[in-house]
Parts: C-alpha cells; structure tokens; sequence
C-alpha cells in the first residue's frame, strides 16, 4: 500500500542516498577526468573508510573522531596508493590501471576481513541525533536528515575546492587537456597525487558518515561501486556536476523502485543507464568530443 | 617470393595435439600429484569459460568485468530445462544453454559496446549486477532463487549399440575434457581465421582498424557473442559437475574471478585461463588446508594478482612463451638484421587500383563543395570547393593552422562536416563512415603513424589488405587465412612496394621510424583505394629516406589518384601536378606549382609580404 507519507518519506531517502552517491561518484569521476584512470577500487575506499571510522570509534567513542578519521585515513590511503601503485600505470592501457585496481579492491576487502572479520559492525549515530523527526507530513529519522545536510556540506566543500581555488582550477584543467598543463611547467605528477587522494577522501567520508545507516560489512563498497557507476554513466565521465545529477537521479530510482519493488530497483537504474546511453552516450553534462 | 608464413601455423596443430595429449594424460597423472577429480573438473569448467573470455579480453581488448551475466543464463537455462521441465536430454539442453547465452549475450552487447574502454567495463559491471538481482527476485520462480536448481542430471551418450554414462569425478571427467578440447579447436580455429585477425587489430588499435575498412562495432559484437557462448556452455556444465545449479554463479566474485585467472594465466595464449583456473584452486586448497590460512587466502591471492599485473603483465602462460620466444628469437632476429632497414623502393608491379575505380565513370574522382568545419566559434574550414580529376597527383599546402588536416578528415569521413557535400567518383559520401568510405576506394595515410603496434608488420598489412578482400563485416570466423582468395599475393605486393618485404615478420615497435612511415603508407596502399590521401608521408624523414619515399610516392601514383599535404615544398612541387594553397580554413588559390611559387598572395602567406621566389 502506497500512502503519501510513505510516498514522502521515500523520495527522502532517495535524497540521501542520491546526495550520498553523488559525493562517492565525484570521487571517482575527479579521479577519473584529471588521471585516466577509473579506480576499481573506489567501493573498496568506500568501506576502508567506514571501518577506519569505526576503528576510531571504537577507541574513543566519539562520532566526530570516527569521522575525522575516515576521512583523513582515506586521504593517507588514497595518497600512498597513487604514489606507489597507480603512477606506475599512466603510461600503461586502460585494461592494466581496471586490473591492478580490481585488484587493490580485492586485498582491500581481503585485509578488512582479516582484521574485523566478516560479521556485520555498526557504528551509532551520536545521541543526540539518533531520534526520529516530525518533518510535518512524515515522521523521518533525524540522523538522516543530519546526513543530507554533512552530504550536501561535503559536496559543496569540493565543489569549493574544484572551482574556487588554485588546486581547482588545475585538477580542472587537467580533466580537459593533462599534458597541455603539463607543458605548462605545473607538477601535473603530484596534482595527480593530491587528486587521488581527495578522490579516496570523498569515498571515505562517505563511508563513515553511511555507518549509522547501513551496517558495516567487507562486502559494502561492492554494490556502492556498480551504483557509482550507473552514476557516473548517467553524468558523464570526469563532470563534477554530472556526478551530483547523476547521483540524485540515481537515488531516487533506487528509492522509488523499492517502494513498489526491490528486486527491480536495479533493473530500472540499468533501464535509465541504457536510455542515458542512447540518447546521449557521452551523459548526461558531458559534451561529446571531450574525453 | 617469400611464402606467406602465419606464427601460429608453422607446426600444424602443434596446440591441439599437446592439449590432447595432456587431456589424456590427466586422469592417469593427477591422482598421484594428489589432486581431486572433482578440482579437475573444475578447473576444466573454468577453462572453458576463459577460453571465450580470452577471446573477448586477450584478443579483442574489451574487459568485461560481466561474464558472470552469461555463465549464469546459460547454467540457468539448461539446468531450467533439465530439472523443472522434466526435459530428458542433457547435451540437447547444454547446447540450448549455450545458444541462449549466445542471443542475450547479443543484447547485452548491443547496450554494452555503444562505448568502449571504461565506459565498457563499467556498463558491464552493472548489466551483470541486474542479471544478479533479477535472477534473486523477479524470476525466482523459475531460477530458484536463493537455493538454485536442485537435481540436475548428468550426461548420457547413448550410441546405439552401447551407452556411456558418465556421473561424478572421474566418470564424469572425459566429457567435460571433450568439451573442453572441442572450445579450444573452436577458439583456436577462431583466432587463426581473418576474423581473429582482425579482433587482435581491435585491441592494438580500434580508430586504424576503422579506418582501414573493417566494421568494429559488428566484430566487437561478434567477439562478445562468443565469449557468451563459451559462458553459456561453461555454466551449463558447472549445473551437470555438481548436480546442482548454484544461484552463486551470478554474482560479481565469479566474473572477477575468471578475470582473475584469465590474467594470472595469461591473457591472449587460449589456455592461459585454464592455467590459471589450476593455479587458483590449487593456491585455494594449499593456503587453506595446508597452511591454515583460512578466509585470508585469498588475500595472498590478491597481493600476487596485483604483483603479477605489475610485474609479469602477460600472466604465466605468456611469461614462459616470452622465453622461449626470446631464444628462438635471437636466432630469428639475426636473419632480421640481415635483411638490414636500408630504405630501398624496389621497382615492383604496384597494387592494383581499387574495384571500383575501374567502373567507368568520368568527371573528377573527389568533388568538395561548400565544405566547412566549424569547432564552437572556432572557424577550422569554410566554404572550400575542391575538385580532383582522376589519376591527378595533387599537392595541399598551407601554413600550420590553415586547416589542412581537418580538411583530410572531412573528405575520408572521420568528421563531419558542419556544412557543404562531398562527391566520391559520382556518389555523394558526405556523412558516410569512415570504414563505408574506405570500402569505396578513398582512403589515408596518417600525419601520426596509426599501427597495430604489438603486431608484426606482415600483420599490419595483412589487416588493411583483408578489409579490401573480404568487405567490412564477414563471419567467416572458422575459414583459414590462406583460404582468403589473392590475400597473399596483396600482401606480398605491398611490403615489397614500401621496402619492407624483408622484415615482414618484425614487431611494429621494433621499427626504425622511416620503416615505420613508409608502413604507414603500406596500410594505407594495403586496401587498394583508387584514392589516397596522405598527410605529411615526409614529415620528420631523413634527406635519404626523403628521397627514397618520393620514389615510392611516385611509383604508387600509377593507376590512382592522390592528394599529399606536405611541408616540404621542394619534393611535393616535384611530385604533384597541381598545388592548392589552403590559408586560414579557406582556398587561397590553386594552380600549377611554377605558378604557385610565383603567386604573390601565396608568398605574402609564407613569408608575410617579403618578396621572392617562394623557397622551402
């Protein structure tokens, strides 16, 4: 039965999940338009993140160090990665940087499992966020609510970094012509290094701040990751705002579908993906020609 | 003349003799190595799987990170018909499987392959994701679901006079090397065949492999058909080995493991994957049982992968291929050397013109009219009215910037034009590709050289000549090279036109760059156009192979029309019979060269305004 409340009160989680899609996929997609390189392992940060979280939670029971922690440990993570393992693969076929990636995502997965085993964790959100609100016509959970706003946040931190500073506007004319910046005497090498590594940071935040929501478990980046890339298809590849619109569209498919359905939410994200993918193959915000 | 002489060939059926032999051997030597019929036949399973994978991955680029998509349809819809419909016949039903497999995997292609690269790993990722999540819950009632198809059946082959029933483990053993050996007599046939050929020039170099003739977008689908095949009949016999069909074969683990494998065994060898499978399960068992690893093996499993994809990029199969290569290479390169890179343009009868061009029809052979590009605002052609007469040598010259290379890629049909029409020999081209227009009889060398660059030069040629001998699309994919009607001879020809006759067995990247400009042309001479552009064929060439190539420029004009875009005035002035002087996107003028030189608007263009006889 379909109310109006529950109508309402799905589209919102639609919001956060898409806000939350949003924020892995640009990750990935800064990543991906400034380096040439579609990191496999995105899911994998998305998970290490929250486990990095809930490490640090577990140790001093605050949410604010769990969160502190995901992320900078995801941006350490990211920046070591790219340092001794992605660089050696700029000048070798897109089939080598899927590959060594995948792979990084299995011993990712693999060492969490090693080290936390493969039972479900869950870090609570603080206290005082951990009620449900009247949000007038619904009742909703107040982390989520919170979540929307950290996300939403998050996004527009990025979206400050990418367009308002120095950093930014490299990374961004990287994304249209890496060897023209390059030539234009900017260490394109530890752009890439930072990049990456803001790139993990995004999954990782994300990661941890999702602990309250869904449990944790080594296998969670893994559908995070295919979702991301429905996102990214949808957006286009290397758009920061494609990810957000992307994102958005994204979760509210997922969200919506499962109202009536759960078992074809996926089927629909694949039906909107393929409609993205003939009529505009290059996304949605990309303009053909540009990659 | 030296005989057309193809790698794979030089011992007749050498791998499916070993691979025979070896799948004799097998029962009667594992079981003292210790191993269990039933990881055997696993490992066949897997091997046959990667075999059609190979094929998509290792030969033809395209890494679908979905295959598990296809081994799972295929499993599910023989093991469907074997168990819930009560049908009686299991081989029937593994080849049902498998043509089922066959058709979705043609769908999925249809929506994976409108991209390619990531965007094509990334969309497979996700359609195998919805095969996941629809065989759980929407078609649960018939896959299953979460439990599977209980009870499947294992094969009979009732001849008549005698049947053989084959159960579990050893028994059930030979049928599944039979049809192992039988997917690789296929696949190898498959890749020695034109279309194998052609799937390898996808990998090496899609936009040439366009260029050169071949549609491949119709090969890339056909090498996805395939692998779906194989992962058809794959996930067919994984329901016959364990009676069982498990809804597990859906998920992402199993395409990253056949991934996996594919790679640690060695992509592009066939048998890499079944090698590779060997390892898997058996690092499996080692780290689990004898060392106690436990779960955590399989993070062993991952740093290896990940060292191997580092380190040892072509997998075991191909490290040791590599060295063995590399001993009878050395003696083989001595003999390479011999035939020494001198540029030397024998005098050879020349390629003949294409079909096409002998089919009566005058007038000019290339009429651009109106032709204009533009990128944004930025202005690269406009309104350029160009005519070529048939068997005319034409000069394009122009300072940097005028717009001639965009110029060459609107008239082969690489861009689009924004406005104007283009006239092939009486036919109007104008938003054709540039595979239909090379098929026509125009084609072009490249500015940048564009070689299949892992593949040897007779390969290279070999390639551009099939695409003029078969059409852009055949699935003659079964049919032998040597069975190609005038490939070798084509082949032959065009090497000793471009010098390179003896060295038709050297890998690209071992070229000298003269070598390689003047193969550059060879691809272009390879499909026979009755028109050739080339753009800077003496771009960054020494004096002597300046001279050498101007011999080969024209000695290749008899019998075709071309048109040469040239910084160096001195040789093309010699060459051509007519100079079109392009400035600023638009013609400047057009004339002999005598005329050309002495044209004040041209000299004002070159040497803005200084007066004098216009010299390179």
């Amino acid at each position: 039965m379909i109310t109006w409340s529950n109508f309402v009160s799905q589209l919102f989680n639609g919001l956060a999940l898409g806000a939350l899609l949003a924020l892995i996929s640009s990750g990935l997609t800064i990543i991906y338009g400034t380096l040439g390189v579609l990191n496999l392992a995105h899911g994998a940060m998305f998970m290490l993140g929250g486990y990095a979280g809930y490490a640090a939670f577990q140790a001093t029971g605050s949410f604010v160090a769990a969160v502190a922690t995901g992320a900078a440990s995801l941006l350490l993570v990211g920046v070591g990665v790219e340092r001794v393992l992605v660089r050696h693969f700029y000048h070798r076929p897109h089939e080598d940087q899927l590959l060594v990636t995948f792979g990084l995502s299995i011993c990712i997965v693999e060492a969490i499992r090693f080290f936390f085993g493969s039972e479900s964790r869950t870090v609570p959100a603080p206290a005082a966020l951990s009620g449900i609100t009247s949000l007038g016509f619904a009742m909703y959970p107040t982390y989520r609510i919170v979540l929307m706003g950290i996300v939403a946040a998050a996004l527009g931190a990025l979206f400050i970094v990418l367009y308002r500073t120095r950093l930014g506007m490299i990374v961004r004319a990287g994304i249209e012509d890496a060897v023209m910046v390059d030539s234009l005497g900017i260490n394109v090498y530890r752009v890439f290094m930072v990049v990456f590594g803001i790139g993990a940071m995004a999954a990782g935040f994300a990661g941890i701040v999702n602990a309250p929501v869904v449990s944790l478990t080594p296998e969670v980046g893994e559908s995070i990751l295919v979702q991301t890339f429905v996102v990214v298809v949808i957006g286009g590849v290397g758009s920061f705002p494609g990810a957000i619109l992307g994102g958005l569209i994204a979760g509210e498919i997922i969200s919506l579908t499962s109202m009536v359905n759960p078992g074809y939410a996926y089927v629909m994200l694949f039906a909107a993906m393929t409609l993205v993918l003939m009529v505009r193959p290059h996304g949605l915000l990309v303009q053909p020609g540009r990659e | 003349m030296t005989r057309v002489e193809y790698p794979a060939r030089r011992i007749p059926c050498l791998a499916e003799t070993l691979t025979a032999a070896a799948l004799i051997a097998a029962p009667f030597v594992l079981p003292y190595l210790g191993a269990a019929p039933n990881t055997v036949n696993r490992i066949l399973v897997w091997g046959l799987f990667g075999i059609g994978f190979d094929i998509l991955f290792g030969y033809t680029g395209l890494l679908s990170f979905g295959q598990s998509a296809l081994y799972g349809t295929g499993g599910m819809v023989a093991a469907y018909l074997l168990t819930r419909a009560g049908f009686p016949h299991v081989i029937t039903a593994l080849v049902i499987g498998t043509v089922a497999a066959a058709a979705v995997g043609y769908l999925v292609g249809l929506v994976a392959l409108r991209r390619t690269g990531i965007y094509f790993a990334m969309i497979t990722v996700a359609i195998a994701e919805v095969f996941y999540f629809v065989e759980f819950n929407p078609l649960s009632e018939w896959t299953g679901g979460e439990n599977g198809l209980p009870g499947v059946p294992t094969p009979i082959l009732d001849l008549g006079f005698t049947a053989f029933k084959f159960t579990t483990g050893w028994s059930l053993y030979p049928f599944l090397a039979f049809c192992f050996f039988l997917g690789l007599v296929v696949a190898l046939r498959i890749v020695r065949s034109p279309v194998g050929v052609i799937f390898r020039a996808i990998r090496e170099n899609p936009l040439r492999a366009a260029a050169v003739g071949h549609n491949i977008h119709g090969y890339k689908l056909m090498a996805f058909v395939i692998a779906a095949a194989y992962a058809g009949l794959a996930g067919g016999l994984l329901g016959v080995m364990q009676a069982f069909m498990p809804p597990d074969a859906f998920t992402f683990d199993t395409s990253g493991q056949l991934v996996m494998q594919t790679v640690i065994g060695g992509r592009g060898t066939l048998v890499g994957p079944l090698v590779g499978a060997a390892v898997w399960l058996f690092l499996e068992d080692f780290l689990q049982g004898t060392l106690k690893l436990g779960a955590s093996w399989k993070l062993v499993l991952g740093v290896v992968f990940v060292l191997l994809v580092c380190f040892l990029r072509q997998g075991i199969v191909g490290g040791i291929r590599d060295v063995i290569g590399r001993f009878v290479g050395a003696r083989r390169a001595h003999f390479a050397e011999a035939a020494a890179p001198v540029p030397h343009v024998p005098h050879v009868p020349v390629v003949p013109a294409h079909r096409h061009a002998t089919r009566g029809f005058d007038g000019p052979i290339l009429r651009a009219t109106g032709l204009t590009k533009r990128y944004g605002g930025v202005v690269a052609n406009e309104g350029i009215d160009f005519s070529v007469a048939a068997g005319e040598i034409r000069g394009i010259i122009g300072p940097n910037g005028a717009g001639k290379s965009t110029f060459f890629k609107m008239l082969t049909c690489e861009v689009a034009p924004t406005a104007g029409r283009i006239v092939f020999e009486g036919r109007d081209i104008t938003g054709l590709g540039v595979t239909e227009v090379c098929q026509l009889g125009l084609t072009k060398s490249y500015q940048v050289n564009q070689l299949f660059n892992r593949l040897t030069v007779r390969e290279n040629v070999l390639i551009s000549a099939l695409a003029t001998l078969r059409g852009k699309f055949r699935l003659d994919m079964l049919a032998s090279l040597a069975r190609v009607p005038g490939l070798e001879q084509q082949v032959q020809h065009t090497l000793e036109l471009v010098g390179l006759a003896g060295r038709g067995e050297v890998p690209v990247a071992d070229l000298a760059y003269g070598e390689k400009r003047r193969l550059e042309i060879g691809l272009a001479l390879a499909s026979a156009p009755s028109l050739l552009l080339l753009d800077e064929p003496l771009a960054g060439m020494s004096p002597a192979e300046r001279g050498e190539t101007v011999k080969l420029l024209r000695s290749i004009a008899h019998g075709r029309t071309l048109i040469i875009i040239d910084h160096d005035m001195d040789a093309l002035f010699e060459i051509v019979q007519r100079v079109t002087v392009l400035q600023e996107g638009r013609v400047l003028v057009e004339g002999a060269p005598a005329e050309i030189r002495r044209n004040a608007k041209v000299q004002e263009a070159y040497l803005g305004g200084v007066g004098g006889e216009l010299a390179a």
